[in-house]
């Protein structure tokens, strides 16, 4: 173990854990009003999840159709949500972002423009209109490298990179500071800060077919739920329809929903354009019903509906799981994605750069030619870390969440889109629940040594055993539990079978062993991260048991359809007396009139409306 | 399953070797998947840099064969099936451990170019900018930060003049802002001065190695240089400007 000696101390008034969109942008705020900001990422700052996101971030600003406003963006999100959104994040999600991404414009991002010259938007799933601010199909990338060039830039910022969080540190009830690995050289580091905020991403990880990069282990959720804030509504876990399925080694890679945005269309083996067969009660007014109108919305004709390849995530991927299960996927398991057919080529390659290059290099198909074959992946939590809607301060005092990390903006299912604008809303509006908190505070917390040292033996402890099993594989057998018993159709005993090979599974993790030294050593992180991963899989599959119902992403085999008592519940993690995972139905508060009426309305009441 | 044959450095800034590796392999697997399946199964301590595994965070920059590559994008099936993939970190910065360096240089020269600086919005509070007029500069905004330019431009790897010199990935960052149709700051005596436009001397290696394809020499480069000779040595733009400053002009 290392000499306590030899621990760097860092004392910040404000720490932001993550370093993704919402980890950036809360960040700049705090520095902006003032405060002394450590920004922590796990990876190279820029190197997020962040730059994976393509298609483009939701706000709506109406550049390409003035009937839209943030009332019709709000009552998608609330739809598309299936009503368990938090209302009020919802709204300050819809009212917030237009000004966000015109904020960014002002940081340097260069968006794609309309023939006006204006920032330009696109369609997308579940969105009524045309409403994505985006640049090709590397919005992420544009997003994260504005916000990284500004936040450079900015005195009271200090980035650390390359350096994990293992635990967190309180004074009595309030957080006061953190603990963390430098990953490249090994040595530890304290964190003293007087507000930490969570900006951490999902946990992905614990799948085998996700989208995420290893960075996506749940850290944020096993972090706040130790510290004793709580967890919610984290069954929902979004399956994004169109990951690739073909070579196994990229088994899981997104492929943006721009595609169908776009004009791409789904079809099965025999060629049907299979998504007419899954459109929902709820949306069968708004959605096209025969080929032929679908291709006037393509063409551009705004007196026909959406085609049925833009419902919401939750509904494709059910869709294309079914037709494979019918034995209708295409030869590796999945639905074929058609643009060629639909678009020119070169139109593709200026809208679609990315992809193009993602499916020649790796797949060696040209999209312009062949369509893609793609199946559901595992892509993003809408539960997690519960925070207060206007604030976002977690059960624990002066600790604060954001981003894909905490819960309520999207309810049962996100649509594409709303993350990115949900990384700037709340990433800015921690910062401003940050500042409040301080601001009332009396008196810096204490930094509990004693807390730091345990963190420190029980990280150090996985590299000083003598033996103990290979993390790696720990990791697979995770992923292959949660694939198979948590996955895109869930049921009793299976999920049950599931939670009890995670119990046998936690008491490994307890025992991992990582061999070598402290330096850049892969295996160690890997097991550091696995006691993370460990809890969200736990979480998720008891929530997942608990709620008996199919609502959004959260689909029960057992229990078909939604149930309107559920509608009216949260499901809530923590930590009981015991230290033992507990898990309960929460009565939802009755939702605020106004924001009721609006979710409910008729669009044609809500168009052109600019009041509020 | 086929099996291939790896040999990987290992070691840190004091010292190291080669270590071979035999390794099961399948269709379609990329370098970086061949490494993850030697940390996982051989080499559990093994130092590699990788986030999104699909070209587009540019963390996995490594030398594979002699040449720099993201190891996400490069297939194994471009190599003959008998022959040894050679793996080893990017020569240009400080070794950490094994296929891992020291890239922190890098984040310090972007704090050096000054940041965007917009005029102001229109009357009805937009900025307005036609597609045409933005593509040259989204060009360069594809840039994933992989730092393989850097890794093999001369001035850098080879003179190590990191004093003078800012590489090729801040010059595009540089060009990125200067020719933002927006921007109102002046970065001409900057690129000059300390961040050393001038001492690229157009081998064009870095346009060679760029994942992105963005055409760093012809593109963002040589335009730089361009503005910085019509400013400091155009002989006509001289005499104009020792006219002002006698007449008082400014």
């Amino acid at each position: 173990m290392d000499d306590p000696s030899e621990i760097q101390t860092f004392e910040h008034d404000v720490l932001v854990i993550g370093a993704g969109g919402a980890g950036l942008r809360a960040a700049i705020e705090c520095a902006k009003l003032g405060y002394d900001t450590g920004l922590v990422c796990k990876s190279l700052l820029g190197k997020a999840h962040t730059v994976m996101a393509e298609g483009g971030m939701a706000a709506a600003m109406g550049n390409m159709d003035e009937r839209d406003n943030w009332k019709i963006h709000f009552r998608d999100t609330m739809r598309g949500g299936k009503f368990l959104n938090q209302w009020r994040m919802a709204e300050l999600h819809a009212r917030q972002a237009p000004d966000r991404v015109r904020e960014l414009e002002e940081w340097g991002a260069v968006f794609d423009r309309t023939e006006t010259g204006l920032i330009h938007q696109r369609n997308f799933g579940g969105h009524r209109y045309p409403r994505l601010a985006h640049v090709g199909d590397r919005t992420g990338l544009e997003l994260i490298r504005t916000l990284q060039d500004h936040a450079v830039h900015q005195d009271n910022i200090t980035v650390h990179m390359e350096c994990k969080v293992v635990d967190l540190v309180k004074d009595g009830d309030r957080v006061s500071g953190a603990v963390a690995v430098w990953r490249d050289w090994g040595r530890f580091v304290n964190f003293k800060a007087k507000a930490v905020i969570l900006a951490t991403g999902g946990g992905g990880r614990a799948w085998s077919v996700t989208s995420n990069s290893w960075e996506y282990s749940g850290d944020g959720y096993a972090m706040a739920y130790a510290a004793g804030a709580e967890l919610m509504d984290i069954e929902f876990t979004q399956f994004h329809p169109t990951g690739m399925v073909w070579p196994p080694s990229v088994k899981g890679i997104l492929v943006t929903e721009g595609v169908r945005g776009d004009g791409g269309i789904l079809k099965n083996s025999e060629g049907e354009r299979f998504m007419f067969n899954y459109i929902p009660e709820r949306f069968a007014s708004e959605t096209a019903d025969s080929e032929e109108e679908a291709n006037r919305w393509l063409a551009g004709d705004k007196a026909a509906r959406r085609p049925p390849e833009l419902l919401t995530r939750d509904v494709v991927a059910k869709a294309i799981r079914a037709e494979v299960e019918a034995g209708r996927g295409s030869p590796h398991g999945g639905a074929f994605l058609d643009i060629a057919s639909r678009v020119p080529a070169e139109e593709i390659k200026r809208k679609l750069p990315s992809m193009y290059h993602q499916f020649k290099e790796l797949a060696q198909v040209d999209i312009t030619q062949q369509p893609m074959e793609v199946g559901p992946t595992l892509h993003y939590f809408m539960g997690g870390i519960r925070v207060d809607h206007d604030s976002q301060e977690t059960a624990v005092p002066g600790l604060f969440a954001c981003g894909e990390c905490a819960a309520g903006m999207h309810g049962a299912n996100r649509l594409g889109g709303n993350s990115l604008s949900d990384l700037l809303v709340f990433g800015r509006l921690a910062g401003v629940g940050a500042d409040a908190y301080i601001k009332a505070q009396t008196g810096a917390p204490v930094f509990d040594q004693v807390q730091a040292d345990a963190a420190l033996k029980r990280t150090t402890d996985i590299l000083n055993r003598e033996e103990g099993t290979n993390p790696f594989l720990l990791h697979e057998e995770l992923q292959e539990i949660m694939q198979e018993h948590v996955g895109i159709v869930r049921e009793k005993a299976e999920l049950e079978a599931g939670i009890e090979k995670l119990q046998a599974l936690k008491l490994a993790v307890e025992k991992v062993k990582a061999a070598g030294a402290s330096q850049y050593n892969a295996g160690w992180h890997e097991a550091i991260d696995l006691s993370s991963l460990v809890i969200t899989a736990e979480a998720a599959a008891r929530a997942a048991l608990l709620r008996e119902e199919s609502r959004g992403a959260h689909t029960r085999l057992d229990f078909e359809d939604e149930r309107e008592e559920w509608g009216q519940v949260n499901i809530v993690v923590g930590k009981d007396g015991a230290g033992e995972m507990s898990v309960r139905k929460e009565q939802r508060p009755e939702p605020p009139t106004e924001l009721s009426g609006i979710a409910r309305a008729s669009l044609e009441d809500l168009e052109g409306s600019t009041d509020g | 399953m086929a099996e291939r044959h790896f040999k990987v450095w290992r070691g840190d800034a004091g010292g190291g070797q080669f270590e071979e590796y035999e390794v099961e392999v399948e269709d379609g697997m990329v370098v970086l998947d061949a490494l993850h399946r030697i940390q996982a199964h051989q080499a559990n301590d093994l130092a590699i840099r990788w986030n999104c595994k699909a070209g587009k965070c540019g963390s996995c920059s490594m030398e594979i064969n002699g040449k720099p590559k993201l190891a996400c994008m490069n297939r194994l099936s471009d190599y003959p099936e008998d022959f040894t993939i050679v793996v080893q970190p990017i020569k240009a910065f400080p070794l950490i451990k094994d296929l891992v360096t020291d890239v922190a240089w890098n984040y310090e020269q972007n704090k050096r170019i000054e940041p965007f600086t917009p005029r102001p919005r229109g009357a009805d509070g937009e900025h307005r900018m036609m597609q045409d007029d933005i593509e040259r500069v989204q060009e360069f905004r594809k840039c994933i930060e992989c730092f393989l330019c850097q890794d093999v431009c001369h001035v850098l790897r080879d003179q190590d003049r990191k004093d003078a010199f800012a590489g090729p990935r801040f010059m595009i960052r540089a060009a990125s802002l200067d020719m933002h149709p927006l921007d109102t700051a002046d970065r001409i005596p900057a690129l000059k001065e300390e961040l050393g436009v001038g001492m690229c001397n157009i081998t064009k290696c870095c346009t060679e190695v760029c994942p992105e394809h963005i055409k760093i020499t012809d593109n963002g480069i040589i335009p730089l240089k361009e503005r910085v000779v019509s400013r400091y040595y155009d002989p006509l733009m001289i005499l104009l400007r020792k006219l002002k400053g006698l007449f008082g002009g400014t």
